[in-house]
């Protein structure tokens, strides 16, 4: 599958498709086998402290949470359901007013049961981070598998 | 005296811990607000439909449970304590223990550890029975300015 073709698949399901994903705006920037990366724009509703127009730690929670089980998705040979196991996010420094965010996030590490991974959020320098994120998924949850947790096998990444 | 700290001093006033959320617009958006009619402060997350993370199961998205747990950590420190700035989140960490269904979130936080600039709080979330919390938070704040800060811890 051409790149292309790749993000809009991964758009689709890991941004329009999901309701919270959607509502942020998050944009699919990259996907393949282990990486993702997602953008998020600055948005008034989304500000956190409106004297200095900051975004609030929620909109970046949730768009690594994102990123992280997009990375995770990539790894997936065969559709599994999974969900976030625990999160921690460290606020380096204030994302700055107006600008986008960008989240690149990492598995580094899969197992039958449990996936690791990191991810940062920067204004497109990686070494100079708003925050940085390290989650674990629990692998093989119960419910039906979403086409979401089934894009590694589909896109074949 | 920045506009959210006025905003407490009228809210402590009136008695109405709502009117915390009013001054800060992604609690808005989010529907994220506090509310003391029980007595205790808790912090309700009202259910939309954007919140929705998996439209399968279908469940709340869990990092709107994690922005929930942070907001709820803030208003307990405005509210419950002698705070004299904002408190600056330095870190976060969620466990999520069980799906959130869509319906609301509620959610109730504590002073861990009090120190002169951190503070460490413990959040925890529920939705109808508080004994099976959905998720769970430990989280760091700087509650004192760098510039009036002491050198030492």
């Amino acid at each position: 599958m051409e790149r292309d073709e790749r993000i809009a698949l991964f758009q689709k399901w890991f941004s329009d498709t999901i309701p919270h994903n959607k509502a942020l705006g998050l944009k699919v920037i990259d996907a393949r086998r282990g990486f993702a990366s997602m953008q998020l724009e600055w948005r008034e509703e989304l500000v956190g402290n409106p004297e200095t127009g900051v975004l609030a730690g929620g909109p970046l929670t949730a768009m690594l949470d994102g990123c992280c089980g997009m990375a995770v998705a990539t790894m997936l040979k065969e559709p599994m359901p999974f969900a976030t196991l625990d999160l921690r996010i460290d606020y380096a420094k204030p994302a700055t007013p107006g600008k986008p965010v960008i989240a690149e996030a990492e598995c580094y590490r899969i197992t039958s049961s449990v996936a690791f991974t990191r991810a940062f959020a920067h204004h497109g320098d990686a070494r100079d981070p708003i925050a940085a994120a390290a989650g674990t998924f629990m692998l093989g949850t119960k419910g039906k598998v979403t086409r979401a947790q089934s894009i590694g096998a589909e896109t074949k990444i | 005296m920045s506009a959210l700290l006025e905003r407490l001093a009228e809210a402590r006033k009136a008695g109405e811990v709502g009117r915390l959320a009013e001054a800060i617009p992604y609690a808005r958006w989010m529907r994220i607000a506090p509310e003391n009619g029980t007595g205790e402060l808790l912090t309700r997350m009202r259910y939309h439909g954007d919140l929705i993370g998996n439209t399968f199961l279908p469940a709340i998205h869990g990092g709107t449970l994690g922005a929930m747990l942070e907001m709820a950590a803030i208003f307990h420190l405005l509210w419950e304590t002698e705070t004299e700035t904002v408190p600056k989140i330095v870190n976060i960490t969620v466990d999520y223990l069980r799906s959130a269904r869509p319906v609301d979130v509620i959610a109730a936080a504590k002073v861990t550890k009090q120190g002169r600039r951190m503070v460490n709080v413990f959040a925890e979330a529920w939705q109808d029975d508080r004994s099976k919390p959905v998720a769970t938070a430990n989280a760091h704040f700087l509650v004192k300015s760098d510039a009036d800060a002491e050198p030492s811890l």
